[in-house]
């Protein structure tokens, strides 16, 4: 693809998300608006994450997409086709072998390390805007640190449920300064948020990037009574018997019999070749892929 | 035993190619052409163009047939391509009364110099389906007369003139691009005509009617709507002068509103204005009524709750691509998300159940 520029955007495109990014990482959890521009595939599939992976790719990186945890969804299939294609990096599956990982809804297994990035793909960056629709507003309510709404909710889902009733995307407070969106990571994936790799979050039709840089203190926002739990199904993986894995549940059979298994495809599968077997599992046969 | 599913790249290759032969149909029927497309399929190619933000007649016929007439779809492939292209510079501001006008109605006015011309409107068409249509016919020539060559005034300058119409603050810094820029907010009057002429035409028709019904009423005539050719200039730097590097059509809407005034001011009528490419005249009168619904601050009036005053819910909600990329992203796989609220729903319900059981006992 000759006629486009490596990674598709333009270098003055690049520069302006770049500057984005350092001003994200400067403070942290602080969403910086940048002039998204309108990608070759639609608003809501990760143009966000798409952008902000374009412009800090070089030729030497290694690229791994995932989506909901796996290499194969359609969609992350077609984002780490679309980077073959515009800036013929090299790809792959194995976490530890990504220089730069874009992701959407998880956070990988494998602890990340510091000579990596993760990207993550953000639908709504504003933790506030179901409280508050305006955007004019919880601008507003973030440069006052007024987070009292945010834990009114909080409070109210006890009073209702007994417990908060937040299961993903679950608000953070980055450094003590701003509370901060995840991205529909569930629950589980929050304490990793804690991490030597360098973390960036896009939001390509909200016009918005943030960032989380290396070893910052993220906390989940909870109460001294009602501490905050990650939480997981309470199975072990049906094929490589982890039981400290986030967990896909799936039907089997008319019945509706489940099985379980990770949702992070790389880790299964190289437990698998390590000779792990879940229940319903298989000893690990073929290739690394 | 269970084999984990895979096979997501060879579903999408499976697909796109099931898609191209959709697209084609019918083999044993001709092929559509992109020149067909822009010559008969003219106001879908003006919609593309319009909300595109691209003027180009071949790449929006092309878009189109791309898309397999979804014209939102068609939209997307224009703007994904618009953006790629490297910006020369702005346009010397389009001047409408220099337009060759194929169209020019006013509601205000029976008769003004240059005149009402109706032109090739759907309007006073029965709508009755024309089945010669099915048959292939040749269509019968239209009469001709010499376009007029003086340039036509506004009839809003003849309101003017009288002091009856507010006048527009001149402003000639360089609009803002929302397409290269983040869209912050409170917004220039230039950025709400920007982003309402790249809007959503549905979204900005049903904003417009709701002013209309009465939520934020600002009972608007259509003062001119005209439809023409008008030329368009670039100043080079090189050349010290500006040089007309093409032609566009345009739809140009004025619309002329309830008035404002007070004990020290005498009452005058606003303005709401409307500009689309090609010929669009809904989009341009729906595109007035909500500028003049979105001025309610500049003109002091009352904000009264209505979504067309509220310039972040209209200006946030116009925009067709991201709308559309939004909405249907609800389609990707969110296992991950689902599962955790499923786990949370079975642990308040086991919750619940316990304290139940436990006050019955």
């Amino acid at each position: 693809m000759s006629e486009y520029n490596f990674a598709y955007l333009d270098e003055q495109t690049k520069r302006m998300i770049r500057r984005a990014i350092l001003k994200g990482l400067a403070t942290p959890g602080y969403q910086v608006p940048f002039a998204s521009r309108e990608m070759p595939m639609p608003y809501g599939w990760g143009t966000g994450g798409v952008q902000v992976s374009a412009a800090i790719l070089t030729p030497a990186d290694t690229l791994k997409v995932i989506d909901q945890g796996a290499d194969d969804t359609t969609n992350a299939v077609s984002i780490r086709r679309f980077f073959e294609k515009t800036a013929a990096v090299s790809v792959t599956e194995a976490t530890g072998d990504a220089s730069v990982i874009q992701t959407r809804h998880r956070i990988p297994e494998e602890r990340l390390r510091e000579d990596q990035i993760i990207v993550y793909q953000v639908p709504i960056p504003e933790p506030l805007r179901f409280l508050e629709p305006s955007e004019v507003e919880t601008r507003k309510m973030h440069g006052l640190e007024e987070y009292g709404l945010m834990h009114v909710k909080l409070y109210e889902d006890i009073s209702q449920h007994g417990a908060i009733a937040t299961a993903y995307a679950y608000p953070v407070k980055v450094e003590g300064r701003y509370v901060m969106d995840p991205s529909p990571i569930p629950k589980f994936d929050n304490p990793k948020l804690e991490m030597a790799a360098i973390q960036l979050f896009g939001a390509g039709r909200e016009q918005r990037i943030y960032a989380i840089p290396p070893y910052t203190k993220v906390v989940s926002l909870d109460f001294e009574d009602h501490p905050f739990e990650p939480t997981k199904a309470d199975h072990a993986c049906d094929l490589c018997a982890a039981e400290n894995s986030y967990l896909d549940e799936l039907i089997t059979d008319d019945q509706g019999s489940r099985m379980f298994m990770c949702s992070d495809t790389d880790y299964c599968a190289s437990r698998r070749r390590q000779g792990h077997v879940g229940v319903k599992g298989t000893v690990f046969e073929g290739s690394a892929t | 035993m269970y084999v984990a599913v895979k096979g997501g790249e060879r579903a999408i290759d499976n697909a796109h190619a099931w898609l191209a032969e959709e697209r084609r149909g019918d083999t044993a029927i001709a092929e559509i052409s992109v020149a067909q497309i822009r010559e008969q399929l003219t106001l879908a190619v003006n919609r593309v163009m319009a909300e595109g933000s691209l003027f180009d007649p071949d790449l929006a016929a092309l878009a189109i047939k791309q898309a397999r007439g979804d014209l939102i779809e068609a939209i997307f492939l224009i703007r994904a391509y618009r953006t790629t292209l490297p910006r020369f510079g702005g346009a010397v501001p389009i001047a409408t009364d220099n337009m060759t006008c194929d169209r020019r109605v006013s509601a205000t006015f029976k008769d003004a110099p240059g005149g009402q011309i109706l032109g090739p409107t759907f309007d006073y068409t029965h709508r009755l389906l024309d089945f010669k249509l099915a048959a292939e016919g040749e269509v019968p020539d239209a009469t001709e007369v010499l376009t007029r060559q003086d340039a036509t005034p506004h009839i809003m300058d003849f309101l003017n003139r009288e002091d009856l119409v507010q006048t527009e603050p001149f402003d000639d810094t360089h609009p803002p691009d929302l397409t290269r820029a983040p869209l912050e907010l409170p917004a220039t009057r230039a950025l709400r005509l920007q982003s309402l002429a790249r809007g959503d035409e549905g979204f900005i028709l049903g904003m417009a009617y709701s002013t209309q019904r009465g939520y934020a009423r600002n009972h608007a005539f259509v003062a001119e709507l005209r439809i023409g050719i008008v030329p368009v200039e670039l100043e080079i730097p090189e050349l010290g002068f500006a040089v007309e590097i093409g032609e566009i059509q345009i739809t140009e809407c004025e619309t002329v509103n309830q008035f404002k005034g007070s004990k020290t001011e005498p009452p005058q009528f606003t303005r709401g204005y409307g500009l689309v490419f090609g010929m669009s005249e809904r989009k341009a009168i729906s595109m007035a009524l909500v500028d003049r619904a979105l001025r309610w601050k500049e003109l002091g009036e009352d904000f009264v709750g209505a979504p067309a005053q509220d310039e972040e819910f209209v200006l946030y909600h116009a925009d067709n691509i991201q709308a559309t990329g939004f909405l249907e992203h609800i389609k990707l796989p969110h296992y991950v998300d689902f599962q955790s609220e499923l786990e949370l729903i079975r642990k308040l319900r086991r919750e619940a159940a316990a304290e139940t059981q436990e006050a019955a006992q």
